[in-house]
């Protein structure tokens, strides 16, 4: 009971959010709406029994990602609003139709036994940081270093860009 | 006699003559004048030596055919390298080896100061060779390698003169036109694969009569038929025979007219089982026997180059061995073909004589009177003239006579080819007087400062003996004494051969020829001897000097035809059709390319909708596949 | 009322987010609102990852979410290090004046 209600709250929510984030002419208002349907999702994530990554979601996208945006957004001073007029004219009608095929096909796809069944043996999922602890670093070891490494090697080319965008203003 | 010793002396027959060709092809230049000579007159003399001993149960009438095996040859065809002893291989064995070991002898004069000595006698050991493997072979596809070994032997030595464009162009010529017979012959080769499985000839010649419709063996004859008429210079392929004569004299004495040149007649003999089941073959191979002989006998009369007169006359000649075969009279066919061999060997290397001595002078309108200064080559001439025209009791009339008696026996039809046989026999003593008188009678009509005298030695030797084999030759089958028959049934058995008739018939016919070959040496001396040579012009002489322009029109047709097809081929076909096509895909890639090029739009957005089509379609594809 | 929330009413939910997603990237020039979007697909994948595991009763699903995020996290570093480079060469965040690659 309670969960219909949180799904159907925040699930009303991060549709809104997310049509927020297309439609809206100011930059920053997209990105507002983003964050809404990425806490609904947060939300969501706690209903489905995944505490840790529900927290991991609200500290690191909704925080720390979207304010980086936000910081782009502001640094770039494109917090005017832009302009709405369509240069290809073929766009618009053309994504109209390949997303409702493309929605319908999911959704199609979508209408599993497996999702709609019964679930399958084996113990209820705890998203504890335990659990995910034990999974990480027993099974998932191998891309957790990779994405270790991922990371500093994104972090080293962002510097990279900036670096060398000061470096050549200045020679 | 011991079959190893045969062996042995067959297989040195031909080893030795090819041991000859490598020596003198590696060393040669080395050896030099006269030693490279003495070499290659060695091997095809031993040859001869070593054949005869092996011949010798033959003429006892005690030998059996032996059979020969080298090594497994195509194991998928059956074939072995083998060679087959039995009569008719040691007549033509003997005949090859011996005429041409006396060409060798006489060639080691002709050739004297020539700069690639050497090289002329390692290709004429190399046609001995190759001629001994094809008279030996004891399966078609062992015949067919010798066949194309005699073939390049004689381009090689046609054209040996390579720097004068016409000797060039004469060896090319005879190798095109000999290829033309190929073709034929190789067609039968497949058909005789077919039908019996097997080149071998025992093979093919036991199971003929069981395995062949007679549609299939006039057939596979007829095919046969061209090969040997390319081979053997019969109409229509006979063309290449007068050019040959660019190659030097004793080139034309060995290869067209004793021996490479009889190897379509031999190929007949030989497969006389398979032409006894195609009548309308043999009579076909008669007929354009007996047309060749006349057509040739005609046109040498209007000659004036000595040579080009025996080159049509052996063409003629060969027209009666094929006459011969054709009618199944075999032996009869290898009878002329042996002493046609002796006196037209006989013939070349006299005229070679003669050439030689008059400084290279061929034209005999520039000859004349030379019997004081050439006496022996005069003399060995006279007698081969007499052979030729079929005088008794010279070696061509017995020969010639026995063709034309054999062919009178089969009666109906035949009659008609007897008859041209008969006036053929008549043309030749005309025209061959006519070539005697110009040479060697009346009052000399040299150029200044020819100075003809008589050959050395080592050429004139070689003329006595082959002047007695023309006198002598004919004994060896008189219907006195049938020889030659008696020691090459063994060969024909399961042949019905035609024999001549007996009795007063024969001695009518006899007459018969007689008479012609006297009415035409007559007309010759009465035309010719005594200075009232006519002058040969008009246009009736002109038609037989030009061989009636049939050179001509195989040019006409064959050469320009074919360069305007090339012609064709290479500008509209190639330049068009295929260059067109491979530049037409690029420009087909070009066009592509501009069409597609619009998709490039430079623009995320579009590049992002066509990811999404793309995710569609596939999961489209998926869902309909029910993969999920 | 007892109707039970599956996990397929979370995936169906997850597939409107990608599909909102999805419009945003075709239908936006703004750079930094087409990055965003992209960024919305991510969440929905990361949805349907969390839900299917529940499904499952696998804690699978949640280990690829927490990859999914760190890489996202990364992919956003370098992406919005890319804009603001582009940005100070061209003075525009308008991804259809970025063209030069037309055929």
């Amino acid at each position: 009971m309670v969960e219909l209600v949180l799904f159907v709250i925040f699930g009303l929510a991060a549709v809104f959010g997310g049509i927020t984030m297309v439609w809206a002419r100011n930059p920053v208002y997209s990105a507002m709406g983003l964050m809404l349907s990425m806490f609904s999702i947060a939300v969501f994530y706690v209903s489905n029994a995944g505490h840790f990554i529900a927290m991991v979601q609200v500290i690191i996208y909704a925080g720390a990602v979207m304010t980086l945006f936000l910081f782009v957004i502001m640094l770039i001073g494109v917090d005017k609003a832009e302009d709405r007029s369509e240069n290809l004219p073929v766009q618009r009608p053309l994504a109209l139709g390949l997303l409702v095929l493309f929605g319908a096909g999911v959704l199609l796809a979508g209408r599993l036994a497996w999702t709609t069944g019964p679930r399958s043996g084996g113990s209820e999922v705890n998203g504890t940081i335990e659990a995910i602890g034990d999974a990480v670093f027993r099974r998932w070891l191998l891309p957790f270093e990779v994405t270790a490494l991922l990371l500093i090697i994104a972090a080293a080319g962002a510097m990279a860009l900036a670096y060398f965008r000061t470096g050549e203003e200045e020679a | 006699m011991n079959g190893g010793l045969i062996e042995i002396l067959v297989s040195a027959a031909i080893l030795l003559p090819l041991g000859g060709t490598v020596v003198l092809l590696a060393f040669g230049k080395r050896l030099g004048e006269p030693l490279a000579g003495w070499l290659a007159t060695a091997t095809a003399g031993l040859a001869f030596v070593g054949a005869a001993v092996a011949a010798l149960d033959f003429l006892r009438g005690t030998g059996d055919a032996h059979t020969i095996t080298w090594f497994e040859w195509l194991p998928a065809f059956g074939v072995d390298a083998s060679l087959l002893w039995d009569p008719l291989s040691a007549v033509m064995t003997l005949v090859v080896s011996g005429v041409g070991s006396l060409i060798h002898l006489y060639s080691i004069g002709y050739m004297h100061g020539d700069p690639r000595y050497g090289r002329f006698f390692a290709y004429m050991n190399l046609f001995v060779t190759s001629m001994l493997i094809l008279v030996l072979a004891d399966n078609f596809a062992v015949l067919f390698v010798g066949w194309e070994l005699v073939g390049l032997s004689s381009y090689l030595l046609i054209s040996f003169w390579f720097e004068k464009p016409s000797a060039a162009a004469a060896g090319k010529k005879a190798f095109v036109v000999n290829r033309v017979g190929d073709v034929g012959f190789l067609v039968a080769l497949m058909a005789i694969f077919a039908a019996f499985g097997s080149f071998g000839f025992h093979e093919v010649f036991e199971a003929a009569p069981d395995e062949l419709t007679r549609g299939a063996a006039t057939a596979i004859t007829l095919l046969l038929l061209v090969g040997a008429a390319g081979k053997s210079a019969q109409l229509p392929l006979y063309v290449w025979l007068p050019d040959a004569m660019e190659g030097p004299t004793p080139v034309s004495a060995l290869i067209h007219a004793a021996t490479m040149v009889t190897a379509g007649v031999y190929l007949v003999a030989r497969t006389g089982a398979l032409f006894e089941l195609a009548p309308v073959s043999a009579g076909i191979v008669a007929t354009v026997g007996a047309a060749t002989a006349l057509y040739a006998a005609t046109i040498a009369l209007g000659q004036r180059d000595i040579k080009r007169v025996l080159a049509y006359s052996t063409i003629s000649q060969l027209g009666y061995m094929f006459l011969a075969v054709g009618a199944a009279a075999h032996v009869a066919g290898i009878f002329h073909l042996m002493t046609h061999a002796f006196f037209k060997a006989l013939l070349f290397l006299g005229a070679g004589s003669v050439i030689h001595a008059m400084a290279g002078e061929q034209d005999m309108r520039k000859m004349g009177g030379l019997r004081k200064a050439m006496p022996v080559t005069f003399g060995t001439m006279l007698v081969a003239y007499l052979a030729i025209s079929g005088i008794p009791p010279f070696a061509g009339f017995w020969s010639k006579d026995e063709i034309l008696a054999s062919v009178f026996e089969r009666g109906g039809a035949w009659y008609a080819l007897w008859a041209v046989g008969l006036v053929t026999a008549m043309l030749t003593a005309f025209y061959m007087g006519r070539m005697m008188i110009m040479t060697f009678a009346g009052k000399p009509r040299w150029d200044d400062g020819v100075h003809p005298h008589e050959s050395p030695a080592v050429m004139t030797v070689p003329l006595v003996v082959l002047g007695v084999a023309s006198f002598a030759g004919g004994f060896v089958n008189t219907p006195f004494a049938l020889g030659l028959e008696h020691f090459l049934e063994p060969a024909f058995e399961g042949v019905a051969l035609t024999h001549p008739p007996e009795g007063l018939t024969l001695w009518l016919l006899a007459i018969a020829s007689v008479a012609v070959a006297l009415v035409g040496v007559g007309a010759a001396a009465a035309v010719w001897l005594g200075g009232r040579a006519p002058a040969e012009e008009g246009a009736g002489w002109e038609m037989l000097r030009n061989a009636y322009g049939v050179d001509d029109a195989y040019a006409r047709v064959f050469v320009d035809g074919g360069g305007a097809t090339a012609r064709f081929t290479a500008a509209r076909f190639d330049l068009g059709v295929v260059d067109g096509a491979v530049n037409g895909i690029g420009r087909l890639t070009q066009w592509v390319a501009a069409r597609l090029r619009p998709l490039q739009t430079g623009f995320v957005r579009s590049y992002a909708a066509a990811i999404l089509i793309g995710s569609v379609a596939l999961l489209a594809w998926f869902v309909s596949r029910g993969a999920f | 009322m007892s109707l039970e929330v599956t996990p397929g009413w979370y995936m169906a939910l997850a597939a409107v987010l990608f599909v909102i997603g999805a419009a945003g990237i075709l239908l936006r020039r703004n750079a930094l609102v087409m990055f965003m979007s992209v960024e919305l697909m991510l969440n929905a994948v990361n949805l349907t990852f969390v839900a299917a595991g529940r499904q499952l009763n696998v804690i699978d699903g949640q280990v690829a979410v927490l990859f999914v995020m760190v890489v996202a996290a990364a992919e956003v570093v370098v992406g919005l290090a890319i804009i603001v480079a582009v940005f100070r060469r061209r003075a525009t965040a308008s991804v259809d004046e970025l063209a030069e690659l037309r055929g």
